[in-house]
């Protein structure tokens, strides 16, 4: 196997198949082309068509895999083994061009046009890449040994977060590939905390083990790219004894057309997209980046969102425009955004029919975040529920509100922060000399919509250390 | 050959490519040598070929005299991998292990 295509012979190269009724209509014109000079013809299906010319047989379809062929008849011209000229289809102008001759194909019409190469059938495809095109992927290769069960070597690797994986082969990674123009030594980020430098096919190899199908690739590829920014700081979230993890929450036109959740049970399992998005992230961070529990990354506690903890927005039911306009995306790009959060928790409030109401209930549960008595060290996203949401609506208040009074009501007073206040060790330091202190940084809450249509409830999702030292939402466009 | 797998022409075995960052060989480090017998709980597994026992008798005798503790263990049938309760009582127990073939 090599990259490079074999030669193909001087003169003139046909490629065609029996299968094709223009392939059929211009079978004379080879006879009359075979006539006049060098001609190689590559028959697809049938080494006896066209009848009574020589042909070679490329019924394993690598000439026609090698030579870019989508369609047949094309007719290359070939100088010193290199091609100068196609035609595709049967078209008289190009073919008398190509042939430097004239009267090709009496009687027939001008321009007729070819039929699918077998070479691009989808059924074949996949195969032939595999086949003649394994070169292109540069990943090293493991061979298991016979008596290995290929799930079980997996583990025994290290290559798992714990649950079983999709063994990558070289079929899977392919189809894989499939899911984004990018080239697949194309460098997408250097990842902690080994610092390596992961390519689109390492990302690949762990999608498919994650599970992805491929038209996920490109919301994994832009979830490593923001995850390994020096703003996001995967490293210091990685290292960190705090439970937090990358979330990835999604927005734009990708989301339903990958079939995400971003309804009913929106941070829970069932949905493939939301499941194997956020693995495949943490997956690449484990065998890419080395990152792996015990070793660097030395969470305490951790929480079950590191296995995989991604979701979409609703925007088609939000009231408000979408988290990554906040962020600074433009309404209809899609867009991953992290935020290094913690484990999602419940805002119960069935009673609140007035939005300041609801806004003190948010408030007075946004306090107790990290811990009641702490301020300003983190940021968090708050989900707000459609039924929650509609109280804010029907009452015409803007998210921009909603969030500036969140920030008006989370001014807490210094003494009941202060070290030692409520009989509580744990506070900011005394002698603040500051009346009040705000909870949060400004725009250190983030809203989006989500979740499902019955329950009057919302979701806050606490966050680490946020700020140059730590870590901050981070928004990345995802590119096809 | 699997279903799903991807095998190389003229081989066995199921390839799959490497997720890491290659930093490190795919295949697994053997366990340093043990630096002495003296003391050492060393697992004689016995393939349960014809013969075995004497080959592995002598083993017995021989690693006793420089300080080993032996523990004698055997496979049920050397036509199949040791199962597992076998192989992980050996790993719980011993250091080190001599599988040994006779016939």
């Amino acid at each position: 196997m090599s990259d490079s295509p074999p030669p193909l012979p001087s003169g003139l190269v046909a490629f065609v198949k029996r299968d094709c009724p223009t392939c059929e209509t211009v079978a004379p014109v080879l006879g009359q082309l075979a006539e006049v000079g060098a001609l190689t013809i590559y028959s697809q299906d049938d080494p006896g068509f066209p009848k009574g010319l020589a042909v070679e047989d490329d019924t394993e379809l690598e000439s026609s895999w090698r030579h870019g062929i989508d369609t047949v008849p094309t007719l290359l011209r070939v100088e010193a083994g290199k091609e100068k000229e196609r035609a595709v289809g049967w078209d008289r102008e190009a073919w008398e061009r190509l042939a430097a001759a004239k009267d090709l194909g009496p009687g027939l019409p001008d321009f007729r046009p070819g039929c699918g190469s077998l070479s691009v059938d989808p059924q074949n495809a996949l195969d032939l890449a595999v086949r003649f095109g394994s070169d292109s992927l540069k990943a090293r290769r493991v061979r298991y040994a016979p008596l290995e069960d290929e799930m079980e070597a997996a583990f025994e690797r290290g290559w798992t977060d714990g649950l079983p994986v999709v063994p990558p082969t070289e079929r899977r990674v392919f189809a894989m590939l499939q899911g984004t123009s990018r080239a697949p030594d194309e460098v997408v980020a250097v990842v902690p905390p080994d610092l390596v430098e992961c390519s689109v096919e390492k990302v690949a190899i762990n999608a498919v083990m994650a599970g992805c199908r491929p038209e996920y690739l490109p919301v994994v590829l832009a979830a490593v790219e923001a995850a390994c920014t020096e703003r996001f700081n995967m490293h210091g979230l990685l290292a960190t004894t705090m439970p937090a993890g990358p979330v990835i929450i999604v927005n734009g036109p990708i989301r339903r057309a990958i079939g995400m959740n971003s309804g009913g049970n929106v941070f829970g399992q069932g949905n493939r997209a939301n499941a194997t998005i956020g693995r495949a992230l943490q997956l690449v961070v484990r065998n890419v980046g080395g990152g792996r529990p015990g070793e660097v990354d030395r969470a305490a506690f951790g929480n079950p969102g590191k296995l995989s903890f991604c979701f979409a927005e609703d925007e088609e039911g939000s009231p408000w425009g979408p988290l990554s306009e906040d962020l600074g995306a433009e309404r209809g790009v899609s867009t991953v955004t992290l935020f290094p959060g913690e484990g999602p928790r419940i805002i119960v409030d069935q009673l609140s029919r007035e939005p300041d109401s609801l806004a003190r209930s948010y408030a007075a549960n946004l306090r107790t975040l990290i811990h009641p008595k702490l301020v300003l060290g983190f940021d968090c996203v708050l989900a707000v529920g459609p039924e929650h949401a509609r109280v804010f609506s029907q009452a015409g208040w803007t998210k921009e509100q909603l969030k500036d009074r969140l920030h008006e009501l989370l001014m807490i007073p210094t003494e009941e922060l202060v070290q030692g206040a409520g009989g509580i060790a744990e506070g900011v330091p005394v002698g603040v000399s500051a009346p009040a202190l705000p909870k949060f940084r400004p725009g250190g809450i983030l809203v989006v919509y989500c979740g499902g249509d019955a329950g009057l409830f919302s979701t806050m999702i606490g966050g680490w250390v946020t700020g140059e030292v730590g870590s901050q939402p981070t928004l990345r466009e995802i590119r096809p | 050959m699997t279903s799903t797998g991807d095998i190389a022409e003229g081989s066995t075995g199921f390839v799959v490519l490497d997720p890491t960052g290659e930093r490190s060989l795919p295949i697994r480090e053997r366990l340093p040598r043990p630096k002495t017998l003296e003391g050492l709980d060393l697992a004689l597994l016995d393939i349960s070929k014809a013969r075995g026992d004497v080959f592995m008798d002598r083993l017995a005798e021989l690693f006793g005299e420089r300080g080993a503790r032996i523990k004698r263990f055997s496979k049920p049938t050397f036509t199949k991998p040791a199962p597992a309760d076998v192989r992980r009582q050996i790993a719980e127990e011993c250091a080190a292990v001599v599988e040994a073939l006779a016939d």
